[in-house]
């Protein structure tokens, strides 16, 4: 890992790397040389698979996170590259070019985090929400709970009795208490 | 196959690459298949334009089943997210337990008691034969064969029945929990979980028999739903789906997990890439698991725990971090991508279910050109299902 961190250094800037095993590294970059190091990992270094790509909103730093995730399965050894986005009209630029499957990705994000991808193939198109008019639901500051309390009816939950006074009324009920 | 479209009746593409439908015209025709279709895998529809009866355009619209697992686990505690992460898959549930357990444990260090991996990997491999009874039956339904269903569903039946006593529960297990396993396996387990597999057995090479002889299984889809070897990069292809093009990807041989690399085996691969390889490679796949089942049987540890102590899991924290775990389900690779933050809770899950790329990007490429009949047995030989898509 410490070896692919080192040619990878070679063509382009890089920060910090977290080995979180053997076989797992995640490695932080600048947006700007995200296709540069895909290309080189995918052709160069055999990672051919593209895993997922996947969004983690840090609220508290105002910073969305993208998590590209590549594999090399001859060699057992995956990377994750971090990309860190201001989430102020957050947007990042397409990789459906050189992997077809990750437009499908980025219309989900474009969805559930509200991160546009432009000139991804039908990104604005509804995934999976029907007429969402909300925040997108998977950012942080989208209530959950707010949302079902103001769209949802209430509805009584079970009711709970104590199972010993409940089970001695119902089977001997001319006992009392 | 000598048969060529005849061109002139196709739309013609617009500068952005859409093709140009013109719905006033009479040539073309819009098609629901599903969300209610007998054809379909789950709760999921494909919007279909038709001229005649092929099929010029495919666009899969998946919604239906949308509860925000990945959101509603950032407001649980790692424990309480066990009820959840089970229903993400329901005919094998079980690895999403596997995955997201493996993954709490590395972030906090847990360690797991031999044992309890042995137990995991018989698991698995349990979950694997009934997801493979279950699209056996699916599979040969769409091709007008009930009877396969009925044959698979009844020894699914008695799998379930080994789970149930298992676990406590035929369907969502929750056994799989973070440290190892719930529980030790039942006095005599093991040999009625052979019985099991001698049933296992003799249905399948009934199957074998029925479906996989039968003339017009054999002409209906052989040749049809061809998956092209180069795709499988490009479109993330994993597990049966790409075994059956040539591609030998199996993460338990690949990037071995659990035990898996103490086990004797080697992944099913054919080189038809159509949906009777694909059907034939499941076939296999079954058997080859039913084997696992008996060296797991024959080699796992008689004695020892089966459970690492935890902390007070109500109050566990676990120190921000992130991590991929992955198994071979299957229909390929499942994975679990787990964001920590320090808290209570987890900060992100993410899943990486295989049908995500095979019913999405996939299908609506292999579905132009094919007639309107050969669409439910080309869906179902992808063998998705729709949770893992929209989770």
């Amino acid at each position: 890992m410490h070896k692919l961190y080192e040619n990878l250094g070679k063509i382009i800037p890089l920060g910090e790397m977290t080995l979180q095993r053997a076989n797992l590294a995640f490695i932080t970059l600048d947006r700007r040389y995200l296709r540069s190091a895909l290309h080189h990992l995918r052709d160069v270094e055999g990672y051919s698979h593209l895993v997922l790509l996947t969004a983690v909103d840090w609220i508290e730093e105002d910073v969305f996170q993208l998590t590209y995730l590549l594999s090399n399965r001859t060699a057992d050894v995956d990377v994750g590259l971090r990309v860190m986005l201001p989430r102020e009209n957050a947007s990042m630029d397409s990789i459906h070019d050189i992997w077809p499957t990750a437009a499908t990705y980025q219309r989900e994000l474009r969805e559930m985090f509200g991160i546009d991808f432009p000139g991804s193939p039908r990104v604005n198109e509804e995934f999976i929400l029907e007429g969402w008019q909300e925040i997108p639901p998977y950012r942080r500051d989208f209530d959950t709970k707010k949302y079902s309390e103001e769209n949802f009816a209430h509805r009584e939950g079970r009711v709970t009795k104590d199972p010993a006074s409940h089970m001695k009324e119902l089977l001997y009920p001319d006992r009392g208490q | 196959m000598n048969y060529q479209p005849d061109r002139s009746k196709y739309p013609a593409k617009k500068a952005d690459g859409t093709l140009d439908i013109d719905l006033t015209s009479g040539k073309y025709l819009k098609l629901w298949h599903g969300p209610n279709h007998p054809g379909i895998t789950g709760n999921m529809s494909v919007e279909l334009t038709v001229c005649g009866d092929e099929v010029i355009e495919g666009k899969v619209h998946v919604g239906y089943l949308h509860r925000g697992f990945e959101k509603l686990m950032e407001r649980r505690s790692f424990i309480q997210c066990f009820p959840i992460v089970c229903r993400i898959c329901v005919p094998e549930p079980d690895f999403n337990e596997y995955c997201y357990a493996a993954a709490i444990e590395e972030l906090s260090g847990v360690v797991v008691p031999e044992r309890a991996h042995w137990i995991r990997t018989m698991i698995l491999e349990m979950g694997r034969i009934n997801s493979y009874l279950m699209y056996l039956g699916g599979q040969a339904g769409a091709l007008g064969q009930g009877v396969i269903g009925q044959w698979t569903t009844y020894v699914r039946d008695l799998m379930l029945d080994r789970f149930e006593e298992l676990t406590g529960a035929r369907i969502y297990h929750m056994f799989i929990l973070p440290g190892g396993v719930r529980d030790d396996l039942p006095e005599g387990f093991k040999d009625r979980l052979e019985a099991t597999l001698k049933e296992v057995d003799a249905v399948l090479k009934d199957v074998h028999d029925v479906m996989f002889k039968n003339a017009v299984f054999k002409r209906r889809t052989i040749g049809v739903g061809y998956i092209d070897p180069a795709w499988v990069d490009e479109y993330g292809i994993t597990g049966p789906n790409a075994r059956a093009a040539g591609v030998a990807k199996d993460v338990r041989k690949d990037q071995p997990y659990l035990v898996y690399d103490q086990l004797d085996f080697e992944p099913v691969v054919d080189h038809g890439s159509d949906i009777y390889t694909r059907a034939d490679v499941r076939r296999r796949d079954v058997a080859m698991s039913v084997d696992l089942l008996r060296q797991i049987l024959a080699k796992m540890p008689n004695e020892g725990p089966v459970m690492a102590k935890l902390p007070n899991v109500l109050h566990w924290q676990i120190p921000r971090g992130e991590t991929y775990i992955r198994g071979e389900c299957s229909r390929g690779e499942y994975g679990f991508y787990l964001v920590t933050d320090g808290s209570r809770f987890p900060r992100r899950v993410n899943v990486r279910g295989p049908s995500y790329t095979h019913a999405m990007t996939l299908l609506e490429r292999m579905i132009v050109n094919t007639n309107i009949s050969d669409v439910a047995a080309l869906m179902v030989s992808l063998h998705t299902y729709p949770p893992e898509i929209e989770r």
